[in-house]
């Protein structure tokens, strides 16, 4: 399959993880290595950077890059000050610019989104802006340096699947930076299909940590994500209900 | 300027009271069906009539919970800057008509205080007062707040009402959370529990929760002491308050609490008792209703019960903790604000909660997101 390149990496896997809300970092680790994910987002909250030993980072297999991300942050302003910690201290200038004044539905704000993607597209940056499924944003995004955008399927842990799929496929269409649909991707089925709508990639959290079995369930999306790009790229065949017309409209033309 | 007083104004306690005792096993099947839950909702489930649906709302409040905050339970400590108080509380070890000997801590108290809490692993601390604001005031708590900052990743306080100014200063001095418990809802027991000094204000500290709003803090934390009056028209109010402040202050985070009245010097007995069933009858409640509301158990809470609830809707727990100014280093006799149930250390709650499945996070806020 076709490598995944987001600033100067590469990724064999289309699928990003989560690592909140598991139920021990040991299984956390485990869930990634089973899902073959390359690229795993960590809550600059949640990390100690003052020790070494931290207990998210510690349990990450070493091949795995990070993708800091900065939830938490209610502004541009404080987005961009966690960032430039999270750079220094994890030594990456990927970052996952999360802006959700709102700590209900943790829905990201635009505005500030794209305020910050500017400055930190600015400050050398690889910006992977979590956003609402918004066409305009994204053109917007991509104006501003983005290098990828994270339009969400459905609010951000709720399981509920493709649920701004019209938006999507216009957002997929317009698109000249990947589009990893991020938030609300319940089930491998939802993660396969928008892997054949055309999404770069996926990012999953939440179905995987808090599945009955989330070693299982990593490796259950890892597949869907697999088969979703590859029916991407075998093109698929249209769906068709409607039966061929008895009587052609145009037949006329050829017998004229 | 609006304020919660507005809407209190327009409930009547003893019509709450009837309609919660008089909602029907049809009530509640309703409610248990819906989707989207309301304050009605709350109020049916808050009801002796949902009794009977217990393990069915512990497992839609389990399910809840998962999906919301993942299998994390979120540890915090309470450190006791002070017993110094001129309310007269009749429930309270604190209480300035109780003759014990008072305690602030210095700086240098604090610091030792400090190392004993970091040596458990703690990163999030939850500062606690009486009300004695001649010496136990902002400027006191901003040279605290300079001390600690750099040495916890996130910082509560749960001190006197203030004013929104204050609020704000304690905001840029790097605080996340304020709490502060109306203790009753109901204002002719209000009064009779709370007699004397600047409490005795009911509407004052009732609008309190709206200063906090104003001010920008990120997350209040409304509770009742359950034992003052019925348990269940208490947590409507409770219920309401925060319903309220989620729609008014928006970008602020809520956590409600449970305590319920323990053993302390010269106290008075509870008038109403509260049941451990009641307890998770309120807990699942609270999270059918309010999917992400955060939910705390204190050490108040006996060990079999902490052991329990560890997967019915709870977020974040305290353990090891001391009520007392200096109890932890420097004055481990002082007087303390309650008894404690569960004396367990951090290191045996932090294995129970893995035991149960769970991990247990120390740190979940980053200073730097309050250093712009």
């Amino acid at each position: 399959m076709q490598q995944l390149k987001i600033g100067e990496k590469s990724f064999n896997s289309r699928l990003f993880l989560g690592t909140g809300k598991f139920g021990s970092n040991v299984e956390m680790g485990k869930a990634i290595i089973s899902s073959e994910s390359e690229l795993v987002t960590v809550a600059l909250k949640r990390v100690d950077l003052e020790t070494e030993t931290d207990a998210i980072l510690s349990h990450l297999p070493n091949y795995v890059n990070l993708l800091p991300n900065t939830s938490g942050a209610r502004n541009a302003k404080e987005a961009v000050f966690a960032a430039q910690l999270a750079r220094e201290a994890l030594e990456t200038n990927f970052l996952k610019l999360e802006i959700h004044p709102d700590p209900r539905y943790l829905m990201p704000d635009p505005i500030e989104t794209l305020k910050a993607t500017e400055e930190l597209a600015k400050l050398g940056f690889v910006v992977l802006p979590y956003i609402h499924a918004d066409p305009v944003l994204c053109k917007l995004l991509e104006n501003a340096g983005t290098a990828a955008v994270m339009p969400l399927g459905a609010p951000i842990g709720s399981n509920k699947g493709l649920k701004t799929i019209d938006f999507l496929e216009i957002i997929i269409e317009q698109s000249n930076v990947p589009v990893i649909v991020d938030a609300g991707l319940g089930a491998p089925s939802d993660a396969a299909k928008a892997m054949e709508l055309g999404a770069d990639a996926v990012l999953v959290n939440t179905a995987i940590a808090v599945a009955g079995n989330p070693v299982l369930m990593a490796q259950a999306f890892k597949e869907a994500v697999v088969a979703g790009r590859k029916a991407f790229n075998a093109k698929l065949a249209q769906p068709n209900n409607k039966a061929n017309a008895s009587s052609p409209l145009t037949s006329f033309l050829s017998e004229m | 300027m609006k304020s919660f007083a507005s809407v209190f104004e327009q409930y009547n306690w003893d019509d709450i009271n009837s309609k919660i005792y008089n909602s029907t096993t049809q009530d509640v099947e309703n409610t248990l069906s819906k989707s989207k839950k309301t304050l009605d909702d709350f109020l049916v489930l808050l009801s002796p009539a949902a009794q009977p649906f217990l393990e069915q709302m512990a497992q839609m409040s389990h399910h809840l919970t998962t999906k919301r905050f993942g299998k994390t339970i979120q540890m915090y400590v309470p450190m006791y800057l002070s017993n110094e108080c001129q309310n007269i509380c009749t429930y309270c070890g604190f209480s300035f008509d109780n003759t014990m000997k008072r305690k602030t801590l210095n700086l240098n108290d604090i610091a030792q205080e400090t190392e004993v809490i970091k040596s458990k692993g703690f990163e999030h601390v939850l500062l606690v007062t009486g009300e004695a604001n001649s010496t136990v005031n902002i400027h006191y708590f901003k040279k605290v707040l300079a001390q600690l900052n750099n040495q916890f990743s996130n910082i509560s306080m749960e001190v006197q009402p203030l004013s929104e100014e204050e609020y704000r200063e304690l905001h840029q001095c790097g605080v996340h959370s304020i709490l502060v418990y109306q203790e009753s809802y109901h204002k002719e027991t209000y009064k009779e529990y709370h007699p004397k000094g600047k409490k005795s204000n009911f509407d004052y500290r009732l609008e309190t929760p709206d200063r906090i709003g104003k001010a920008g803090i990120h997350k209040i934390g409304l509770g009742v002491l359950l034992g003052l009056e019925d348990w269940r028209t208490e947590s409507f109010f409770t219920a309401l308050h925060i319903n309220y402040l989620q729609k008014s202050y928006w970008q602020s985070k809520f956590s409600v609490s449970f305590p319920r009245l323990r053993p302390a010097e010269g106290i008075i007995e509870p008038k109403f008792i509260m049941n451990d069933k009641d307890l998770v009858q309120l807990i699942c409640a609270y999270r059918i209703w309010n999917e992400d509301l955060e939910i705390s158990i204190s050490t108040r809470e006996n060990e079999k019960l902490r052991n329990h609830i560890i997967p019915l809707g709870v977020t974040s727990m305290s353990a090891e903790s001391k009520t007392n100014p200096g109890g932890y280093a420097v004055d481990i006799e002082s007087l303390e604000q309650f008894e404690t149930s569960d004396e367990r250390s951090a290191e045996e709650i932090s294995k129970i909660i893995k035991n149960a499945g769970y991990e247990p996070v120390w740190k979940d806020w980053d200073k730097s997101y309050m250093m712009v």
